[in-house]
């Protein structure tokens, strides 16, 4: 049966392709106009800048809630951060529960989700725009992160839903709608369905369409142009093998290499900035500079900031929900302590990985730098690059000037990257459309060929409609998801402050010394 | 006192060599209690998907069950057959680290494995659950051949 499955996939691929090519540049230029008039007005209510300033109110929502939660929770990313370390390495837990989900496996899961383009692509379009400066408010904002991402992911926990035959399913929807209840808020149903809404426009959004789509311009890039519908097929066809068809093997061999392809981009970024150790000093003093002065950017100050703020909450994802789907299979008996562990999630994506992305690009010397004024020069509203470049190209160019043959490297990168958090987010498509629809074979099969037939829509479309688009769904996500943290944040407080004072009278102990 | 003897099944014929030269060190010994002990080899630090996270305590329950009804309650079913005292345990985790670490719980005086059965390259490089035993054991280990 998935052999046939897959031989009709290829035979259409090789068809299709002889007989659209020529055509080809009609079928994405008429998928892109349809795709732009129908998201247009979402994201432009999404984005929306507050009254009399530029500033997205989206961003501000965020910023705000990650905030407040940074203080009611009395700075836990900070006081919890070793015992989060701890937790991941296993010393609290029970060789009773051996065989199951770990904390570390939890966090691992969680981090494919969202390690990807937003450290490669994300970060080099919030420099490009905003500066150095930027990486200031990228930090800070995945700091504060760690506290939205603590209390979503304790909640996830703690109101998944466990099935008789032993299998879990958790997320905002389940602690939306439980949470309220026992609270003795009305419309937790309501709003429970709705961020399914947003949950599975997030997934073709984001987590589909925007992957597609950059996977194919790396493609693209190295194997000089040709239409996007083709790479969107073949990528629906992996993606369909492996959701649909269920063959674990692709998704293993995905499982070992996305980690390594993490860690070798970090060591690449490491030593770059290892044989540039002298410049580091410098590109410190542009990220503080730039980030009170903007040193130029369109927009000053404000410009960097609102880059920065942007694409960090893009990149960890704190506050929209996501996470807290992921981390919901731990096997604890304490919600709280997958809360401390998924605190560590927005560290390492923003404030290691991320860092590491801009320090690099803003070593390499590709903004370019008026030398009369020590400002960057602009090109329209971003910075003017060596190369022209921007995103994804742009990052390239950068690890370019410390090895010449790592823009090959990162296109494979940000192909499989693009191919995990493809297959991660068909499954929070997928917790969301079961909560709307019901689990069941049939409900979960059309969910996956629409997430399937969306790969295609997303690699023809341009880059610009979909990005915004993939932006919109996934704030929107974070508009409702917040919205319930609100309510529910006692309830966290309540399992932290009992968890913290079992933890000191030694009633919680460690297994491992 | 009795004494006991840890047994570390692998579920392959050269587990069973293990069986039969525990059974003849047990007739020697006189009074003894043979544990059988069979390791579901797993790690707390591999990469898996959001999907086989959901499904993981499922699959365990699984394994577990697959374990113990097709290879140690036989083999423990054989054993009191014969006349011996015998127990089976399940466990998940390294194979090595949870053999002693049972023969230490249980206060055994020795732990009987056999050889690897599995060889190559992988185990050129890694080397064998057997010679791990080995070498970190807190009670006797016993080879057999």
């Amino acid at each position: 049966m998935k052999h046939i499955i897959l031989k009709s996939f290829a035979a259409l691929i090789f068809s299709s392709t002889a007989a659209f090519a020529q055509e080809s540049k009609g079928i994405d230029e008429t998928v892109n106009e349809i795709f732009a008039s129908v998201t247009g007005p979402f994201v432009s209510l999404i984005f929306a800048p507050l009254p009399g300033t530029s500033f997205p109110w989206i961003v501000l929502w965020l910023v705000v809630a990650a905030s407040l939660f940074t203080i009611y929770f009395g700075f836990v990313q900070f006081r919890a951060f070793r015992h989060s370390i701890e937790l991941v390495r296993g010393d609290y837990s029970d060789p009773e529960d051996a065989g199951e989900v770990s904390h570390f496996q939890a966090l691992a899961t969680a981090l494919s989700g969202t390690v990807g383009l937003g450290n490669i692509a994300g970060v080099a379009v919030a420099v490009g725009i905003g500066g150095p400066g930027a990486t200031f408010w990228m930090i800070l904002a995945g700091l504060l992160g760690m506290a939205s991402k603590f209390t979503e992911c304790t909640l996830g926990v703690k109101y998944r839903n466990e099935y008789p035959d032993g299998t879990v399913s958790g997320g905002p929807m389940y602690y939306i709608s439980k949470g309220f209840t026992e609270r003795g808020i009305p419309g937790g149903r309501i709003l429970a369905v709705v961020f399914s809404v947003f949950c599975i426009l997030g997934a073709i959004g984001g987590g589909n369409m925007f992957q597609a789509n950059q996977a194919h311009a790396q493609i693209a890039g190295i194997t000089g142009e040709y239409p996007g519908w083709i790479t969107g097929l073949v990528f629906a066809a992996v993606v369909f093998a492996v959701i649909v068809g269920g063959i674990k093997s692709i998704a293993r061999v995905t499982e070992k290499v996305v980690p390594f392809m993490g860690i070798l981009y970090v060591v690449a970024a490491l030593i770059i900035l290892l044989v540039n150790f002298d410049q580091i000093g410098w590109a410190i003093g542009q990220i503080f500079e730039g980030a009170f002065t903007g040193l130029g950017v369109a927009g000053g100050f404000v410009g960097a900031l609102i880059q920065g703020f942007k694409r960090a909450a893009f990149s960890n994802e704190a506050g929209v929900g996501s996470a807290a789907i992921a981390h919901s299979a731990v096997r604890t008996k304490e919600p709280i302590t997958e809360g401390f562990v998924s605190l560590l999630e927005p560290f390492i994506d923003t404030v290691v990985i991320c860092t590491m992305t801009a320090l690099v690009i803003t070593i390499s010397g590709q903004l370019m730098i008026d030398p009369a004024t020590g400002n960057y020069i602009l090109d329209g509203n971003s910075i003017q690059t060596v190369g022209g470049t921007s995103g994804v190209a742009l990052t390239s160019a950068a690890f370019a000037t410390g090895f010449s043959w790592f823009p090959y490297v990162l296109a494979i990168a940000v192909v499989l990257f693009a191919f995990s958090t493809m297959i991660s987010w068909s499954y929070y498509g997928l917790k969301a459309w079961t909560f709307l629809f019901g689990e069941g074979k049939t409900a979960e099969l059309i969910f996956k060929v629409m997430f399937c037939v969306f790969v295609v829509i997303g690699a023809a479309a341009n880059l610009g409609p979909v990005i915004d688009f993939s932006d919109a769904a996934i704030f929107a996500m974070a508009v409702v998801n917040i919205s319930a943290l609100y309510v529910l944040m006692p309830i966290v407080k309540r399992e932290m402050v009992s968890y913290q004072a079992r933890l000191k009278s030694g009633e919680i102990k460690k297994f491992k010394n | 006192m009795a004494a006991k003897l840890v047994i570390g099944l692998d579920g392959s014929d050269s587990g069973s060599r293990a069986v039969d030269y525990a059974k003849k060190l047990a007739s020697l010994i006189g009074d003894c209690e043979l544990i059988v002990v069979y390791v579901i080899e797993w790690s707390p630090y591999t990469f898996q998907s959001a999907e086989e996270n959901a499904v993981r305590h499922k699959r365990r329950e699984e394994e577990i069950e697959a374990a113990t009804t097709r290879l140690v309650n036989p083999a423990v079913e054989a054993l009191k057959a014969e006349g011996f005292k015998a127990r089976g345990i399940v466990k998940h985790g390294d194979v090595a680290d949870l053999l002693d670490k049972t023969a230490v719980s249980e206060k055994a005086d020795q732990i009987v494995v056999s050889r690897n059965s599995e060889g190559g390259f992988v185990q050129r490089i890694f080397g064998s659950a057997t010679a791990s035993l080995v070498m970190h054991a807190s009670v006797p280990v016993t080879v057999v051949g």
